[in-house]
């Protein structure tokens, strides 16, 4: 291997030259930093600039380079050298944008940028070039899991792309929920009729498609390994088990409508009160005639109750079982008007809704619906009763008067319960009891596996974390696909309460973001968000301490652990938080390019004056995605802020190893700031946990502080946000201010 | 000129909002190569514009950050900004396109210092903040769009352009970053597929005469009541109406305004429910217990999760709900106050309301109505991108159909894939 090489290279261009000392800061990467070679460049980041780096890369054996100029949020393209290791010190967001102009700030802001080209040697001295978590063989075939409309929509559309597929189904045909109904809402223009499922169709396509596998009558019975080497063991009804290697998963497992038998306020479970899928059946059975009852009698008049037992406690829907709205209710309930009106246009049709939700082109079939006769209400249903002649009693909320009416047949339109498999919120729970010794509890766990839909072979439980009311859903608004279980996506029902169209899209982008992961593992990357991020964790396990903190603590799952309770990194799993490596108490965990050395040499390499000349040093370690820009946008607004703060950007709060705010503590620094995203229900943190873990790791820093005697208030975290240019600025500042207070660090030397 | 960076393989993205990144991003993360055009100079669409998103109400840049990162970092896809398409031939597998690339007369080796926007004095209307409606904002001739935008890059505008200032601009610059002689470009590619990801127009308010948006000051749209509670607005983030620049403490909203009317928009928008639920909680930011808002509606369309949201916002004393379609508005002259006359349904009384703003939560109209678009695109009865007779071009997100952001992310993902299926399918025929 060819020796190492370092350089660093100082722009002077945008003002850096005409405030700061870039001679000086030559010596500094020299002397201090000890590059072999530094060069600056009055505009480093045009082509000229460029080619200086890159002759010198290919010509002068440089290997690693700390580029001194803007940002590394700034001309990203242009300082792209991937062949090479690079660090970048931020001069002109970090410093001369924002320290006070002036020849009384001329010393300080010197020293600041002296300190950031120090820490940017120290860092690329550190740094490795990641090569990819490379495997001999991954497998590219994406698992269905689930035949219905989803499901058959993501195989087809990821066999249409290529890619092999391999569909378990639990019943015996393909179709799920969809198989039993007599015509869906509509798709396409002009919305005004319901239209046929497509179904066979499709079932049929899949027949026909040489690269899909199906196995019906069948579920998964395990799930182990990772993204590309997922080893699937699929049991037969019969008991006969087959493996398939698969790369990606898409769950697609739908929903069951809620149980209508618990609606016992609306009339659930009495005579000629049937849900929506009690409906589709008697349509069925009609084939297009009039539609009977149970009994047998002709139904003349019908009512529709929507939301029944959804939306809670908004205390707009009717009755309090499922607290959301499932969306597609009203276009069903529209669409089963229709088959009334349709097969006889005498019939009663009524809808009692509170809000009507037919969104987007939903209006032309809504008002297609009203051309046809369908008697829309505004009300709250008060009580439903069935039998020979239905009673529905409501309050029209229009004439705002307490009023019944008289039905042959009462339809209550409930919510969809997503068929999620295990919570493991209550996995972790009864788990941590089991270990604990507990009998019942270990005999409970064995009874919740029973309701596993993946069987994942996961330390942190069998199935997909849950979001809220038990949906496999994303916690993101920009990236709906970002889950918590690495080449796992859920689509449809399962996800998020959905109707068939919506369900169909997202099935077809929840195959994509499969071949995606696929794609990914191959080429031993990262997926989503740090998507194309070649570093990956590497642990020297004869360190270990087999304390569990970082299986325990990893967002994705990623870390198993074998039978000595050691760390098992499942690479592919993992997103590259490096929340493993903050949970690490022995630092035995690193990335090539990002690691307790690579932040830990930045901290040392800060020159902490003495006590003496009264210049305080505050650490800043700043969340990359949401800090640190705004930090850069306060640079680029050229708000002012204190010239003591030194700021690391680190991949999220979850990686904050406590090592550098006790090492930064010990060599001088009079305090240390760390600035994450917001966490508790509406979290913004990417990694989910990381700022979370951080805020808690951070509260039990006060007895080490103690014993160091040092005042708890030398270490603070903020929730940051994007947004917060102006409060980064002067929660710096504050500080500061406060650290002055308090006095300077007794640990100066 | 032809460029040689694209071939039939590539997919090309038309639109670079939240939409088309994630289209763009999403297949080049598949490995495939990508050009993504933007039309304006600068990535973010109108996501960008928002300060906040229901209903976790963070905040929009923080993924726009992310996808900016991903697209800094990935080489399978190309930027083109100011660029639109003027023509697309061929069929799919095999598109000729032309586009049309605008002059920004700033090039490449900008470094955003923001000296040239310093020697400038012009000012034109801030469109990043509506400025061209009721906010007025106005931004320097030299600017950067706004603070996150991408390519981190000043835009001249035209209008200066021959003038002493794009001169002064010019000399301003140490870089020799700014090119008063830029011309407008045509370029020709060849790609595989097309994903138009061109998004959504705020509905001229204008044309909703019984509501009096071009003659009350005080009448605004939800897309600049956006930019005022906006603390990086024209306003600092103070909802200040803009008669006299008083503070709005007495807000009404005005749901429906365009949408669900086979007069202005047949469709419902999907999205203005939650827009001005979330937007009522700006109120309650700026003014606490202080703050009125007023919802006029025909139906709350908080749909799946997004019930809480509404569940929480019900229970605010702040605000209160109307089930009425606003008949229309008038003028209180003494005071400038708008007066909301109508019928309340539940109960059937009228009522002649008296609000210090209105806040018209304006429909989602296609951006690309009223745009001459390839023959072979399938558009619905509202202009909406269902796709192409040859089934090589599709629409996605609020191209397609009215969606929130989360759902125009999914729709986005899916059009991707799309697209990934044509350009498999022509790669699998050449090799046979």
């Amino acid at each position: 291997m060819a020796e190492n090489k370092f350089a660093a290279y100082i722009c002077s261009g945008c003002g850096i030259g005409d405030v700061l000392d870039v001679k000086g800061l030559e010596g500094t990467a020299k002397k201090d930093g000890k590059m072999a070679e530094v060069k600056s460049h009055p505009f480093l980041c045009n082509a000229e600039g460029v080619q200086l780096i890159k002759d010198d890369i290919a010509n002068n054996g440089v290997t690693h380079v700390c580029i001194a100029a803007c940002s590394r949020r700034a001309k990203t393209e242009a300082f792209n050298f991937p062949e090479v290791a690079v660090s970048r010190a931020n001069l002109r967001e970090g410093v001369i944008w924002v320290i006070a102009e002036g020849s009384d700030h001329d010393e300080i802001r010197q020293e600041m940028a002296e300190d950031y080209v120090r820490m940017g040697c120290a860092e690329v001295k550190k740094m490795a070039l990641p090569d990819g978590n490379l495997k001999e063989s991954s497998s590219k075939r994406i698992l269905v899991v689930g035949g219905g409309i989803s499901g058959m929509t993501a195989a087809l559309a990821a066999a249409d792309a290529g890619y092999e597929v391999v569909i378990v189904e639990k019943t015996g045909e393909l179709g799920g929920f969809a198989r039993n109904l007599v015509k869906r809402v509509p798709f396409s223009g002009p919305y005004a009729e319901p239209q046929a499922t497509g179904v066979e169709d499709m079932a049929a396509k899949i027949g026909a498609n040489s690269r899909i596998t199906v196995h019906l009558n069948s579920t998964l019975a395990e799930t182990a390994g990772a993204p590309g080497r997922f080893k699937a063991k699929i049991a037969q009804e019969s008991g006969a088990i087959t493996e398939e290697l698969v790369g990606a998963i898409v769950q697609a497992t739908g929903f069951t409508p809620y149980d209508v038998n618990k609606l016992t306020e609306l009339g659930g479970g009495q005579d000629n009160v049937v849900d929506q899928a009690g409906l589709e059946a008697l349509a069925k059975s009609a084939n297009g005639g009039v539609i009977k009852r149970a009994d047998g009698k002709e139904v003349k008049s019908v009512v529709f109750v929507q939301c029944a037992g959804q939306r809670g406690s908004g205390g707009n829907g009717n009755g309090h079982h499922l607290e959301y709205c499932s969306g597609h209710c009203c276009a069903t309930s529209i669409k089963q008007a229709m088959y009334f009106k349709d097969a006889n246009p005498d019939v009663d049709t009524v809808v009692m809704y509170s809000d009507l939700r037919v969104p987007g082109m939903g209006e032309d079939f809504y008002r297609s619906a009203q051309q046809k006769g369908v008697i829309f209400t505004k009300s709250k249903v008060n009580k439903v009763a069935g039998g020979g002649s239905c009673k529905v009693d409501f309050k029209d909320l229009i004439l705002d008067e307490d009023t019944s009416v008289d039905a042959d047949l009462v339809v209550l339109a409930t919510g969809q319960v997503p068929n999620a498999g295990v919570n493991l919120d209550k996995w972790t729970e009864i788990v941590t009891l089991a270990d604990g010794g507990d009998a019942a509890a270990k005999a409970q766990t064995i009874e919740m596996k029973k309701g596993s839909v993946l069987n994942l072979e996961y330390r942190q439980g069998p199935d997909m974390p849950q979001f809220k009311y038990g949906f496999a859903d994303s916690h993101f608004i920009c990236f709906p696909y970002e889950t918590r279980r690495t080449g796992i996506y859920a689509a449809g029902p399962v996800r998020r309460p959905m109707d068939m169209l919506q369900a169909q899209e997202d099935a077809t982008g929840a195959a994509l973001k499969a071949i995606q992961a696929v794609e990914n593992v191959e080429k031993g990357r990262a997926a989503h968000p740090r998507a194309g991020d070649l570093s990956f964790p590497k642990a020297r396990l004869e360190g270990c301490t087999q304390c569990k903190r970082c299986t325990v603590e990893c967002p994705f799952g990623a870390i198993d652990e074998d039978e000595k309770r050691f760390p098992v990194f499942n690479e592919e799993r993992c997103r590259r938080c490096g929340t493993c490596m903050g949970a690490c108490p022995v630092r035995v965990i690193s990335f090539e390019n990002y690691s307790c050395d690579t932040v830990g040499s930045q901290i040392k390499a800060v020159n902490v004056p003495d006590e003496f000349e009264e210049k305080p040093r505050i650490l800043l370690l700043a969340c990359e995605n949401d800090a640190y820009p705004a930090l850069d946008m306060a640079g680029l607004q050229r708000l002012t802020y204190s010239a003591y703060v030194r700021a690391i950007p680190v991949r999220c709060l979850g990686s904050v190893n406590t090592i550098w705010i006790t090492d930064s503590l010990n060599s001088g620094y009079d305090g240390v700031m760390m600035m994450g995203c917001k966490h508790g229900d509406d979290y913004q943190c990417h990694f989910v946990k990381g700022s979370e873990l951080a805020g808690y790791r951070m509260s039990k820093i006060g007895d080490t502080l103690k014993q160091m005697g040092l005042e708890e208030e030398r270490v603070i975290t903020h929730e940051v946000a994007i947004t917060d240019h102006e409060r980064v600025a002067k929660l710096i500042n504050d500080y500061v201010a406060q650290i002055q207070e308090i006095g300077l660090s007794p640990m100066k030397f | 000129m032809t460029a040689s960076i694209a071939t039939n393989q590539t997919i090309l993205v038309v639109g670079g909002g939240i939409s088309g990144m994630t289209a763009a991003l999403e297949a080049a993360e598949c490995g495939k190569q990508v050009i993504l055009v933007e039309k304006t100079p600068t990535l973010g669409g109108r996501t960008a514009q928002l300060y906040r998103y229901f209903p976790k109400m963070c905040h929009p840049t923080c993924g726009l950050e992310i996808n900016l990162r991903r697209i800094k970092g990935n080489p399978n896809v190309k930027v083109m900004t100011m660029t639109e398409v003027t023509a697309v031939a061929g069929a799919r597998g095999n598109y000729n396109v032309t586009l049309k690339v605008a002059p920004r007369y700033v090039n490449e080796n900008c470094t955003a210092c923001g000296d040239c926007g310093k020697a400038v004095t012009t000012e034109v209307a801030d469109v990043f903040n509506y400025g061209q409606g009721k906010t007025g904002a106005k931004v320097k001739a030299a600017y950067l769009p706004h603070v996150m935008a991408y390519p981190q890059r000043y835009v001249i505008d035209p209008s200066i352009v021959g003038t002493p200032e794009g001169e002064a601009a010019k000399s301003a610059c140490k870089y020799g970053a700014v090119d008063l002689g830029m011309k407008e470009e045509t370029v020709q590619l060849n790609v595989g597929a097309v994903v138009w990801a061109t998004g959504w127009r705020p509905f001229d308010a204008n044309k909703i005469q019984p509501y009096g948006y071009d003659r009350y000051a005080n009448v605004i749209t939800s897309v600049e009541f956006e930019r005022l509670a906006d603390p990086h607005g024209p306003t600092g983030g103070k909802i200040l109406r803009p008669s006299d620049g008083k503070e709005a403490k007495n807000v009404a909203f005005i749901q429906c305004a365009g949408s669900r009317d086979e007069n202005y928009l047949r469709h419902c928008s999907r999205i203005c429910c939650m827009a001005t639920l979330k937007q009522t909680q700006y109120v309650r930011e700026a003014f606490g217990d202080e703050g009125k808002s007023t919802v006029y509606y025909i139906d709350i369309r908080a749909i799946d999760r997004f019930e809480d949201f509404y569940a929480k916002v019900w229970q605010d004393k702040t605000v209160s709900f109307v089930k009425s379609k606003v008949a229309r508005i008038a003028e209180n002259a003494a005071n400038g106050n708008p007066v909301l006359h109508g019928v309340d349904t539940e109960g059937y009384h009228r009522y002649a309301t008296e609000h210090d703003l209105v806040v018209l939560a304006v429909g989602m109209e296609p951006e690309v109505k009223g745009v001459k678009l390839p023959d072979d695109i399938v558009l619905d009865s509202s202009s909406f991108i269902e796709g192409s007779k040859d089934g090589g071009m599709f629409g996605a997100g609020a191209a397609a159909s009215p969606l929130d952001v989360n759902r125009a992310v999914q729709s986005a993902t899916a059009a991707s894939l799309k697209a990934i299926q044509v350009i498999h399918k022509s790669a699998s025929t050449e090799a046979a």
